[in-house]
C-alpha cells in the first residue's frame, strides 16, 4: 500500500487517500497542541487565543513580555535552578547505581534474576501516587522530607529503571569474549571496564541517563508530596500556575521546555543509531 | 620574624573571630517559614507584616509557603516525624482547634504574648468576641460570598440574592462552587426558605441534610467545582462560569485591582475568622513570638486592610482602616463587616462542622461524583 | 556462558581421563571451579547490591510501611486500656455501667499526666470519628473539663456529651479496641458495620469507592481503546514507509513522548477552555454561537482527550516495532490466493500484530489506571479517578488509613496487570523511544 498499483479499483483508490488523510490527522493531533503554544507565548495580550493583531502579523500583537516576566521572576528562576540541581544529582546517582546493576544482571551467574529485575523496575510500575504517599511518610520519619536530599533520593529511585533497561539492552548484544581477551592480555578489571566495556555500553548509559534526567525534570507527584517550598521545581511551579492563575508566562516556560525536549530527543535518536551501528544490528 | 608574624596574624584572626561571634550573637540570621494561602492574601501579609518586620530586623528572612490548604496534614506529618520545619501557619479556627486538641500547635496566652491595644485594653478583650481560640490568634474576619461576572447578565437583570443563584431559569449560566460542603449546604437551606438562625439546627437532622442536597440537585447540571481560592476569580474571568462562590478579598482583588467586571452578592455572606497558629517544636519559636507580637498589633492588622478587603480582628483596628495602598479607594465599603454588607450574614458554626464535618464531606464528595 | 568461561581453563581430560584434575598450583580443578563460580556470583551480586539496597530502603520499604497503615490501629488501645478491660463483659446492647465510666475517667486522667505530645486522646477522637460522626467532638469536649468530674462518673459523662449515652459509640470502641483493624478496607469497599457487627452495604448516598474504581476502570479501558484506534493506523502507515521517511514521522510520536506532562496538559487547557483556541475557532467559523461555547474541559471529556494524547506514544511504539517485523509478502500471498484486501488484513495481517497490541494496551492501561496529574488539572469532578481520591484522603480529609487501603487495592490491581504483561511480552523487552 506504499504506492498505488496501476490496476487499483476506485474503491482502493478512495481508501488509499482516505487512509493517508486519517493518518495525517492523527499526526496533527499529536503535534499541533504542543507546537501551538510557541506562537501563543509571544502574545502581547494576556489571552490564550490568537488576537486579531497576531493573525494580521501586526508587530504590536506580538511581544516578549511573558519571557521578560519569566526571567524577571524570582520564583520561576529558583524553580529552574532547583529542577536542574535535582535532575542532575538524581541522574548521576541513578546512572551510577543503574549501570552497575545492569552489568551485574547481565552476568549469567546472577542468582534470582527475575525477582531482582522485578524490584529494580518496580518504581516504573507502581502508580506515582502510591510511591509518593509511601515516601511522604517514610521521608518524614527520617527527617528528609522537605529537603533536597529527599527529593533527589526519590527521583533517583524513579530514574533507575530506565537506566537498568537501556543499559541491559545494550548488553544483550555485548560480546563477553572482548573483556576476557582484555583480561588475558593483562588488563586490570578497572582498565578493562573503562577501555572495553564502557565505550560499548556508553550509548545505553547516556540514553538511560537522559531518561533518568527527563523523568526527574518532568516529575511532579513526588514533588507535591515530598518537597517543601524551597525545593519547588519547574513542574511544581507550573502546577500552581495552572491551578491558580494561568498567565501566558506558563506558555513561555512550556515553549522553552518543548525546545529542551526537542534537543533531548535528537540526542537520544543519534545515540540509538550510533549504538545500533556499532553493534551491527542495523545498517543505520 | 616568621613566628612573630604568625602570632600577630593569629591574634588578629582570633580578634576578628571574636568580633564576628559577638555580631552573630546579636543578630544570628533567622529564616522563618510562614505558611499561608497564597495569591492576593499572602501578598497582603507580605506588605503589611513581613516587609516592615524584615526592615526592622535585617537578620530575619521570611520565606512564604502557600501550603495552608493542606496545613493540618503537613503539620501532623511533621509532628509525627519530630521534624517541624514550619514556623508559623495561617489556618482556619476549626482546623486550629483540631490541631490544638492533638497537641501539635502551641497554646497561646493571649494577654502575655500579644500586644495590648494603644489605649491599654488587653489583647483578650481587644480581639472581637468569640474570635480567640486556645491555640489560635485571629487576624481577619473574611466572608465566603457569591459573585458574578456582570458581562454575562443584561444590565437590568443582575442577580441580587442567594435565591437568584439557585434560579437557573431566571439567571442562566454555569456556577462554580467549592468542592466541599461548608457554605454550600448553608446556602442551599437559606435559598430553600430556612431562616438564618435555624440553618444549623435544620442541618443537624437527616431530613435537613436531604433537603439541602435536594436543593443543590436543582442546579447540579450547571455546577463546576473549584478547590483553591484563586481558581474562583479565574473561572469567572475566563467566563467559564457566570457565578462563582469565593472569598470576598480575592474577588475584591480581581475586580478592583485587576479591573475584572465582578460584583459581590452580600446576601447570605458566610462569615468566619482566619488567623495564626504556632507549630509546637518549631525551629525558631522565640523569633516567631517576637514577630507575632508585632504582626498582630492594632496598627498592623489595620494595615493589612490597605491591601485586601478583610476586616481586622481587633476592635481597636477598625477606626484605623483607611484607603487601599495602591488604588487609594476607601476600603470600608468593601469590608464584610460594613453594615451595608452585613445585613444577612451567616456566621459559620465551627462546632457544627467539627461534629458533622466528616460525614457531610463524605456525602458531598459522593454527591459530586454521582 | 558458564561453559564458555570454563573453556578458558586448560584441561587435559581428553588425554588422561582417570587422573584427578588439578590447576597449575595443585588445587583440585573441581574445587577451583566452584570457588571461581562462587566468586563470580558474588561479584555479580556485588554489582547489583548497591542499587538493590537503595531501592529496598527508599522505595519498597516506604510502600510496605504505607500499606501497613491500612490495618494499623493503635489509637484505641493506646488511649483506653482501662476502659477496654472494663468493657470485656459488656453485652453490646445498653449503655455500659459505672465501672466502665470510672475506667474511662481513669484513662482520661492518665492521659492528662502524659507530656502533651504523647497524649492519646486527640488521635483517639480522630480515629473514632472515621467510624462515627461527632465522636471527635465528644472526646475533645469532654476532655476539657474531665478533671472536675466526680463519682458517679456515669452521669457526669452523660451530661458532658450526648454520645456517651449512645451504645453505637461503645460498640465502635469495643470493635476497634485491638491493634489491627479491617475497618479501612470495609470503608474502601463502601461497607460498614451494623449494630450486630455484621458487614453491610452503606446507604446509597454514601457509596463512593466501588463506583469510582468502576469509573477508573472504564475510563482507562476507554482511553486504551482510543489510543489503539488512533495508534494502529499511524503505526501501520509508518511500518510500510521506507525507513528514512518513517523515522521522520516517528519524530511526531517521540516529541510528545519527550515533552513535559505539565506542558502537554497546559496545551490542552489552552485549546479546550471556553475562551480557548478551539471554541474561538468554532465561533468565528460560525459552527457554534458565542453563547453556545462547548464545555470541553474540567469534565470527563477533558480527561479523555488529554490522556489519550499523552498516552498515545506508549501504544504506537510497541505496535510499530511489531509491525516492522511482519513481512509484506504475507499480505501479497493472501491476496494472490484470492482473499479480498479486507479478508487478507483481518485473517493474515491483524493476528500478527496482536503481541504489539497486547503490549501497548497493557502499558497504556497500567499507566492510566494510576493517573493523577491530568485528571486533577483538567478533569473537574466527572473526570476524577481513584488516584485523586487517594490524594484527597492524604492531604485534605487526612484519613491516612483509608488512603492506604485504597492505595493498596490499586497497587495490587496494577501488580496483577503487570504480571500479566510480563507473561505476555516480558518486561525487559520494553522499548524506550
Amino acid at each position: 500500500m506504499r504506492t498505488l498499483p496501476p490496476y487499483a479499483t476506485t474503491g482502493e483508490r478512495i481508501w488509499f487517500y482516505t487512509f493517508r488523510v486519517i493518518c495525517f490527522a492523527i499526526f496533527f493531533f499529536l503535534l499541533a497542541p504542543i507546537l501551538i503554544m510557541i506562537p501563543l507565548s509571544f502574545n502581547a495580550q494576556p489571552f490564550f487565543t490568537f488576537t486579531r493583531e497576531m493573525l494580521t502579523l501586526n508587530p504590536d500583537g506580538w511581544s516578549l513580555r511573558w519571557y521578560q516576566d519569566l526571567f524577571g521572576s524570582d520564583s520561576w528562576m529558583r524553580s529552574i535552578r532547583n529542577s536542574f540541581l535535582i535532575g542532575i544529582a538524581a541522574t548521576i546517582l541513578a546512572t551510577t547505581l543503574g549501570t552497575l546493576a545492569a552489568l551485574g544482571l547481565s552476568r549469567s551467574q546472577m542468582p534470582f534474576k527475575g525477582l531482582i529485575m522485578g524490584i529494580l523496575i518496580s518504581p516504573m510500575i507502581v502508580p506515582l501516587i502510591i510511591s509518593a504517599a509511601g515516601m511522604f511518610f517514610f521521608f518524614s520519619s527520617i527527617n528528609i522530607a522537605q529537603t533536597f536530599t529527599g527529593v533527589i533520593l526519590a527521583h533517583t529511585a524513579l530514574g533507575v529503571p530506565f537506566v537498568v533497561i537501556t543499559v541491559t539492552a545494550t548488553l544483550v548484544g555485548f560480546d563477553h569474549s572482548l573483556t576476557r581477551a582484555a583480561a588475558n592480555l593483562g588488563a586490570s578489571p578497572t582498565r578493562t571496564f573503562f577501555k572495553i566495556t564502557m565505550p560499548l555500553i556508553l550509548p545505553g548509559v547516556i540514553s538511560g541517563a537522559l531518561f533518568a534526567f527527563i523523568t526527574s525534570f518532568d516529575e511532579i507527584v513526588i514533588v507535591l508530596f515530598v518537597a517543601g517550598v524551597e525545593q519547588r521545581t519547574i513542574p511544581r511551579e507550573m502546577w500552581s500556575g495552572i491551578r491558580e492563575q494561568i498567565s501566558p508566562t506558563i506558555l513561555a516556560v512550556a515553549s522553552i521546555l518543548v525546545l529542551v525536549s526537542i534537543a533531548l530527543l535528537t540526542t537520544v535518536e543519534l545515540l540509538r543509531r550510533r549504538s545500533e551501528r556499532m553493534r551491527g544490528l542495523s545498517p543505520g | 620574624m616568621k613566628q612573630r608574624s604568625l602570632k600577630v596574624i593569629g591574634a588578629g584572626s582570633a580578634l576578628s573571630l571574636l568580633a564576628l561571634g559577638a555580631a552573630q550573637a546579636a543578630e544570628d540570621p533567622v529564616r522563618l517559614t510562614i505558611v499561608s494561602w497564597g495569591g492576593a492574601y499572602t501578598a497582603s501579609q507580605v506588605r503589611a507584616y513581613h516587609e516592615p518586620w524584615m526592615e526592622m530586623n535585617p537578620h530575619v528572612t521570611i520565606i512564604n509557603d502557600d501550603g495552608s490548604a493542606n496545613a493540618l496534614a503537613s503539620l501532623r506529618a511533621q509532628s509525627q516525624a519530630g521534624n517541624v520545619t514550619w514556623d508559623l501557619v495561617d489556618m482556619l479556627p476549626s482546623d486550629a482547634q483540631l490541631a490544638c486538641d492533638e497537641g501539635i500547635i502551641l497554646q497561646i496566652d493571649h494577654d502575655a504574648m500579644l500586644a495590648a491595644a494603644p489605649d491599654g485594653t488587653p489583647a483578650s478583650e481587644d480581639f472581637l468576641p468569640g474570635s480567640l481560640g486556645e491555640c489560635f490568634i485571629p487576624q481577619i474576619v473574611y466572608s465566603t460570598i457569591i459573585s458574578f461576572n456582570t458581562e454575562m447578565f443584561p444590565e437590568d437583570a443582575m442577580p441580587q440574592s442567594i435565591a437568584d443563584f439557585f434560579d437557573t431559569e431566571g439567571f442562566p449560566g454555569r456556577r462554580a462552587i467549592q468542592d466541599r460542603p461548608a457554605a454550600n449546604l448553608e446556602w442551599a437551606l437559606y435559598a430553600d426558605g430556612v431562616a438564618i438562625e435555624d440553618i444549623y439546627d435544620v442541618l443537624a437532622t437527616p431530613e435537613g441534610v436531604d433537603r439541602a442536597f435536594a436543593k443543590l440537585d436543582t442546579i447540579k447540571d450547571e455546577l463546576v467545582f473549584w478547590t483553591e481560592g484563586a481558581q474562583a476569580p479565574q473561572l469567572l474571568a475566563d467566563q467559564e462560569v457566570a457565578f462563582a462562590t469565593g472569598y470576598n478579598g480575592r474577588i475584591f482583588d480581581a475586580s478592583e485591582v485587576e479591573g475584572q467586571p465582578f460584583e459581590i452578592i452580600w446576601d447570605g455572606q458566610i462569615v468566619e475568622w482566619d488567623g495564626w497558629v504556632v507549630p509546637a517544636d518549631g525551629p525558631n519559636v522565640d523569633a516567631v513570638m517576637e514577630y507575632l507580637y508585632f504582626a498582630t498589633d492594632t496598627q498592623r492588622l489595620a494595615d493589612q486592610a490597605k491591601f485586601i478587603s478583610y476586616g481586622p480582628a481587633r476592635a481597636s483596628s477598625a477606626p484605623l482602616v483607611s484607603t487601599h495602598a495602591d488604588l487609594g479607594i476607601d476600603m470600608i465599603p468593601h469590608m464584610p463587616t460594613n453594615p451595608d454588607n452585613y445585613f444577612s450574614p451567616i456566621v459559620l458554626d465551627n462546632d457544627f462542622w467539627t461534629d458533622y464535618g466528616d460525614e457531610l464531606r463524605e456525602r458531598f464528595a459522593n454527591w459530586m461524583l454521582q | 556462558m558458564a561453559q564458555a568461561d570454563a573453556g578458558g581453563i586448560p584441561t587435559a581430560s581428553e588425554h588422561e581421563p582417570r587422573r584427578k584434575l588439578v590447576t597449575a598450583d595443585g588445587t583440585p580443578l573441581k574445587r577451583a571451579l566452584q570457588r571461581a563460580e562462587r566468586r563470580r556470583v558474588l561479584a555479580a551480586f556485588g554489582l547489583v547490591a548497591p542499587l538493590l539496597i537503595f531501592l529496598l530502603t527508599v522505595f519498597i520499604f516506604p510502600i510496605g510501611q504505607m500499606m501497613w497503615r491500612s490495618v494499623d490501629n493503635p489509637q484505641v488501645v493506646n488511649a483506653l486500656p482501662n476502659t477496654l478491660q472494663a468493657l470485656r463483659g459488656w453485652d453490646g446492647q445498653d449503655v455500659p455501667g459505672e465501672a466502665v465510666f470510672a475506667a474511662l475517667h481513669a484513662d482520661y486522667m492518665a492521659d492528662q499526666d502524659r507530656p502533651r505530645r504523647e497524649q492519646a486522646m486527640g488521635p483517639l477522637g480522630i480515629r473514632l470519628n472515621y467510624e462515627l460522626s461527632a465522636a471527635r467532638g465528644a472526646i475533645s469536649r469532654t476532655g476539657r473539663n474531665v478533671d472536675t468530674f466526680e463519682a458517679p462518673f456515669r452521669e457526669a459523662f452523660l451530661d458532658a456529651h450526648r454520645l456517651w449515652g449512645d451504645p453505637a459509640l461503645w460498640r465502635v470502641i469495643q470493635r476497634e479496641g485491638r491493634p489491627l483493624t479491617a475497618a479501612y478496607y470495609v470503608a474502601a469497599l463502601d461497607r460498614e458495620y451494623d449494630a450486630d457487627g455484621n458487614i453491610v452495604q452503606r446507604d446509597e448516598n454514601r457509596r463512593i469507592y466501588v463506583s469510582l474504581y468502576g469509573r477508573t476502570l472504564a475510563l482507562s479501558l476507554g482511553i486504551t481503546f482510543l489510543t489503539f484506534l488512533l495508534g494502529f493506523p499511524i503505526a501501520y502507515y509508518m511500518s510500510i514507509l521506507p525507513m528514512r521517511q518513517a523515522n521522520l514521522l516517528m519524530i511526531c510520536v517521540l516529541l510528545p513522548f519527550w515533552t513535559s506532562l505539565l506542558v502537554r496538559t497546559t496545551a490542552w487547557i489552552v485549546l479546550l477552555q471556553q475562551q480557548g483556541v478551539i471554541n474561538t475557532l468554532l465561533v468565528s467559523v460560525g459552527i457554534i454561537g458565542d453563547d453556545g461555547r462547548l464545555s470541553l474541559i474540567y469534565n470527563m471529556t477533558g480527561t479523555i482527550i488529554a490522556m489519550t494524547h499523552i498516552l498515545l506514544p506508549f501504544m504506537v511504539l510497541p505496535l510499530y516495532s511489531v509491525m516492522r517485523t511482519i513481512p509484506p509478502s504475507y499480505m501479497r500471498a493472501a491476496k494472490s490466493l484470492g482473499a479480498t484486501p479486507t479478508t487478507a488484513f483481518r485473517r493474515v495481517y491483524f493476528p500478527q500484530t496482536l503481541p504489539g497490541i497486547g503490549a501497548g494496551a497493557v502499558l497504556v492501561f497500567i499507566i492510566s489506571i494510576g493517573y493523577y496529574i491530568t485528571p486533577a488539572l483538567v478533569g473537574g469532578q466527572s473526570g476524577r479517578m481513584i488516584s485523586n481520591e487517594i490524594a484527597r484522603h492524604m492531604q485534605q480529609s487526612l484519613n491516612w488509613g483509608l488512603a492506604a487501603a485504597l492505595g493498596t487495592m490499586l497497587l495490587v490491581g496494577v501488580l496483577i496487570l503487570y504480571w500479566a504483561y510480563n507473561k505476555l511480552v516480558g518486561a525487559d523487552t520494553l522499548k524506550l523511544g
